[in-house]
């Protein structure tokens, strides 16, 4: 076949700049509603539903301190790769292999996890239908390829059909905490009878701190869409602020849905706990809301990470961190496209392990080594370009206050997921040494050093 | 074959459509577009013209 090649080689192609506030929203909250719907309960186990109630709020905490200083960071660099992007310029190329990879295999484990969990939920459905243990896997595999295909075709609609279906996931769970008739206590809602403070003591309460990330892990990755932004300095502030408060208000209506309507012993083992809530009213509605809804959230969830994990993959490239192949632009779809493509193969193959605790572990740790990055970011960030220097589209407030309380929020989840989870700690943590020695005795020197600093500002004070 | 087994089956051929398209895509625009032009995207880099991004 003889292909007419189009060459232009002094024009550059870039990622299409179509997103606005409310498609950040629909990512952020789109990545992190499904743990509303599932895992967040898990920290019910460790510190009983009180305790559940106190990592909410402190791990919301948290992840205030992260959609704050993320805010600030990315307002300025926008770029594709968020804070592999920031730590590039901030810190070095080390700590930015590191970051990508932490973002990369945080995001592309979330989702196998929601594509194991939708092909489980519709197993259950046809259990119930009579048809007992039907192969989950087709069903798995189809979310993972019609999300990726929705990807490669471009960002817009992509993002577009993630806030309808995240839209409708958030405001179910509204129906349904109007729907238990939460100014009637003890009609529906069993608090006094269900609740019997803190089973574990205090120690419970940090236990569960791990779990509690349930509730809002993801939201950091509006940043990763900031080169596909209108306005960058704009959308991404406003997503990123608008979607932690929509998800301290969902975690807060989830909580007390759940913990009126369900015994804190069977809450904290419970695979679906918002559905399992809607059924104990026998309210058909309610049901059938719950049910879609948790469906929606998977999906939303997976169609999020494999956008996130793709723009990650695809900085690292196109910086030739990794080979530079991944780095292409689709000429029509302007979408990285093979990074789309290539991720595929990788998630399907962690989906099919069915490993579900271990994925969503090592994707848990992933984040909270993110995390601890951004609060270092953030002090020399401040301290290289002090207020003034650079243009800043969002600046935010009490600093140094966030950047320490989130040192310090993660340090205590660090110790909290040693609790439960020391050895895959361990492991986590050997992998990443593993990883920094070959970046830095095999891949470096394929990096471009003169192209790595990309962004207009001035000489960083002290240097 | 009831109801379940058709939709599982028409999942995996569904799934496999799916990436024989992307896959097709993909070999197309590596035959069209050269490779320095698709892997021309710079971190900041203004907008592509409308005359090459309807190619």
């Amino acid at each position: 076949m003889s292909a007419q090649v189009i060459e232009a080689p002094k024009q550059h192609i870039s990622l299409k700049k179509v997103l606005s506030p409310i498609h950040i929203w629909g990512l952020g909250v789109g990545i992190v509603l499904v743990g509303e719907y599932m895992g967040w309960n898990f920290s019910v186990a460790k510190g009983g539903a009180l305790g559940s109630l106190i990592a909410c709020w402190v791990i919301g905490l948290l992840y205030t301190c992260v959609a704050m200083i993320d805010s600030e960071v990315t307002s300025t660099v926008a770029a594709a790769g968020g804070q592999y992007t920031q730590a590039k310029h901030i810190i070095g190329p080390l700590m930015a292999f590191n970051v990508a990879l932490y973002l990369v295999l945080a995001y592309t484990m979330l989702e196998a996890a929601d594509a194991t969990v939708f092909g489980d939920l519709l197993q259950e459905v046809a259990g119930n239908f009579g048809v007992a243990n039907l192969d989950p896997r087709p069903f798995a595999f189809l979310c993972i390829m019609f999300l990726a295909w929705l990807n490669y075709r471009g960002v817009f609609v992509t993002l577009t059909f993630n806030f309808v279906i995240t839209a409708f996931a958030f405001v179910a769970i509204i129906l349904v905490f109007f729907g238990v008739a939460p100014w009637s206590p003890g009609v529906v809602l069993h608090h006094a009878d269900l609740i019997h403070g803190l089973p574990y003591g205090w120690i419970g309460i940090i236990a569960a701190f791990q779990f509690g990330m349930w509730y809002y892990l993801g939201i950091e990755g509006t940043c990763q869409a900031a080169e596909e932004c209108r306005s960058a300095a704009r959308s991404i502030p406003l997503g990123t602020m608008s979607g932690m408060i929509t998800l301290v208000i969902a975690a807060s209506l989830t909580w007390y849905i759940c913990s009126g309507l369900l015994p804190w012993e069977y809450l904290g083992q419970a695979t679906t706990p918002l559905y399992d809530a809607a059924r104990v009213t026998n309210s058909t509605w309610m049901q059938v809301v719950m049910f879609v809804a948790t469906v929606f959230s998977n999906l939303a969830s997976a169609n999020g990470c494999i956008n996130d994990a793709s723009r990650a993959w695809f900085s690292l490239s196109r910086d030739r961190y990794m080979p530079p192949v991944f780095g292409a632009v689709h000429p029509r779809y302007r979408t990285p496209y093979r990074s789309v493509l290539f991720l595929i193969p990788i998630a399907v193959s962690i989906a099919f392990t069915n490993l579900l605790d271990q994925i969503i572990t090592f994707s848990i740790l992933s984040g909270l080594l993110g995390y601890t990055f951004m609060s270092i970011n953030m002090m020399r960030f401040r301290r290289l370009w002090p207020l003034g220097s650079i243009h800043r589209g969002y600046i935010h407030p009490f600093h140094p206050l966030p950047a320490v309380m989130l040192f310090l929020l993660c340090t205590t989840v660090y110790f909290a997921t040693y609790l439960g989870y020391g050895s895959q700690l361990l492991a986590i943590m050997a992998f990443f040494i593993i990883a920094s020695l070959w970046f830095s005795l095999h891949r470096y020197k394929f990096v471009k050093r003169g192209d790595q600093f990309t962004m207009p500002w001035p000489r960083p004070k002290g240097y | 074959m009831g109801f379940w087994q058709i939709f599982s089956d028409l999942s995996w051929a569904v799934s496999v459509l799916m990436a024989v398209w992307m896959i097709y895509d993909t070999w197309r625009v590596q035959q069209e577009y050269d490779e320095s032009f698709l892997m021309s995207s710079r971190e900041g880099a203004e907008e592509l013209t409308a005359k090459e991004t309807d190619k």
